[in-house]
């Protein structure tokens, strides 16, 4: 599609960059919320065109990376249970839990799938009646309809072996809690497809209740520079708005559809995050007309809190209070290969997209 | 996990009381089957679709999808005079 090679267009860039400079009239720290925000500005290098006044930092919004060191302990236990095939998005894999991974698991002789959809772990417990499929739930409104939606198909004809291990996120209110306590920015780079589901309107709390520029951005370069334009404008006119600079993606009041079909399979909860700790009704539960597809209420499976590995800075990372390279082990004795936590290992991870794509200018 | 660019929807299959509708969507060459039912708005062929975790999650014609990207190049040419 032609638009993919416009919007890389190098004149444009350099426009939108020399507009971005002119912007700048003093320090400024925008937090890009979203994982896929993190490796695009990794990726295209953003950070060497855009102003040295500016800095982005990452945010929470890496599913894999904010589940908390309790759910991947709850993970692999299930793992273990004779019986069951567990199945996931690759991300997960690889992440440590206190003592093994699931890769580690699997290596172990645990029937552990990597699937692309929820929708391929319900085809897969459709196929084989004998064995129990679990899908590990993790990710936020994007993924939540897609989770619901395949619940509500295993509901209607019957599928009994499927369930699910829920570890679902909501965003604003985790944007809020990290707001709460000061952690220095000017703006939030607000997540693309999170935000085509909940809508920008969304996050207007946010702007009014502590003064927050807000500006949905889509993925491409520059894309994300007209955003930074858009959060400068702002911070500038000391004003705090919510700016949609993803129109093609995004409407202000979201997917109804989509929002339809959570609210009708998942009721708002407590739970942990990791870094952020418990944050009230920032998480989702099957309502209990769904509960047999709950895994936990099913296997008795029970999620204890477990602290994350010593000195590991995930935690901070996803706060936006410390950057990959400050961590001790970054790039020593955590690698992708190796990795110590989370946001090392999840394709979306701020770790991950500092190791492939800056270590050479960091 | 998020898919960022759209994909093109050449195929639609209707969906009847136990399927839901499903989008053969293309990408540089790569087809996949993708479920509609929680799209904001149900795709025509030639349309656009944002696809997560194996359903479309945002409708686009054409035109939509490349909105934003003249909007931004409209800004572009017009700071440059």
């Amino acid at each position: 599609m032609g638009q993919s090679e416009d919007i890389s267009d190098p004149d444009l860039i350099k426009d939108l960059a020399l507009r971005l400079k002119g912007l700048v009239k003093r320090p400024m720290k925008f937090m890009e919320v979203c994982g896929t925000h993190t490796v695009s500005i990794s990726r295209s290098g953003l950070r060497s065109i855009i102003p040295k006044e500016i800095e982005l930092i990452s945010g929470p919004g890496c599913p894999v990376c904010v589940t908390a060191q309790g759910d991947i302990d709850a993970f692999i236990e299930t793992a273990k249970i004779p019986g069951i095939t567990v199945t996931t998005f690759g991300d997960l894999l690889k992440v440590p839990g206190s003592s093994d991974s699931l890769a580690g698991r699997r290596a172990k002789g645990a029937q552990v799938d990597v699937v692309y959809s929820p929708v391929d772990a319900l085809q897969l417990a459709r196929k084989d009646r004998s064995r129990e499929v679990v899908f590990l739930a993790v990710g936020f409104e994007t993924t939540i309809p897609c989770i619901a939606a395949t619940i509500k198909d295993a509901a209607r004809d019957g599928t009994g072996n499927f369930s699910i291990l829920p570890a679902l996120k909501l965003m604003p209110p985790a944007l809020e809690a990290l707001l709460e306590t000061d952690i220095g920015i000017d703006g939030l780079i607000c997540p693309g497809h999170v935000s085509a589901v909940i809508g920008a309107a969304a996050y207007k709390p946010i702007a009014e209740g502590f003064g927050m520029p807000c500006v949905v951005a889509g993925f491409e370069p520059a894309e994300i520079l007209f955003a930074l334009i858009l959060l400068a404008r702002q911070v500038n006119a000391g004003r705090a708005e919510v700016e949609n600079a993803y129109p093609r993606a995004v409407s202000w009041e979201g997917n109804g559809k989509a929002l339809g079909i959570m609210n009708e399979v998942f009721l708002q909860c407590d739970t942990e995050w990791r870094g952020l700790g418990a944050i009230r009704q920032s998480g989702l539960a099957l309502k209990p007309e769904y509960n047999k597809f709950d895994a936990k209420y099913r296997f008795g499976i029970e999620t204890r809190h477990t602290p994350e590995p010593k000195g590991c800075l995930c935690g901070d990372i996803i706060k936006g209070l410390d950057i990959p390279s400050n961590c001790p082990f970054f790039a020593s004795i955590c690698t992708p290969v190796s990795p110590v936590g989370p946001c090392m290992v999840s394709s979306e991870g701020a770790c991950a997209a500092y190791f492939r794509y800056e270590t050479g200018v960091i | 996990m998020c898919l960022a660019v759209p994909m093109e929807v050449v195929e639609i299959k209707d969906g009847d009381e136990l399927t839901s509708p499903i989008a053969l969507v293309e990408l540089g060459g790569i087809r996949r089957e993708i479920r509609l039912d929680i799209v904001d708005r149900l795709p025509h062929i030639g349309d656009y679709v944002i696809v997560h975790a194996g359903f479309a999650v945002h409708s686009l014609t054409k035109d939509e999808a490349e909105e934003s990207i003249s909007l931004i190049r409209r800004m572009a040419d017009g700071w440059r005079e």
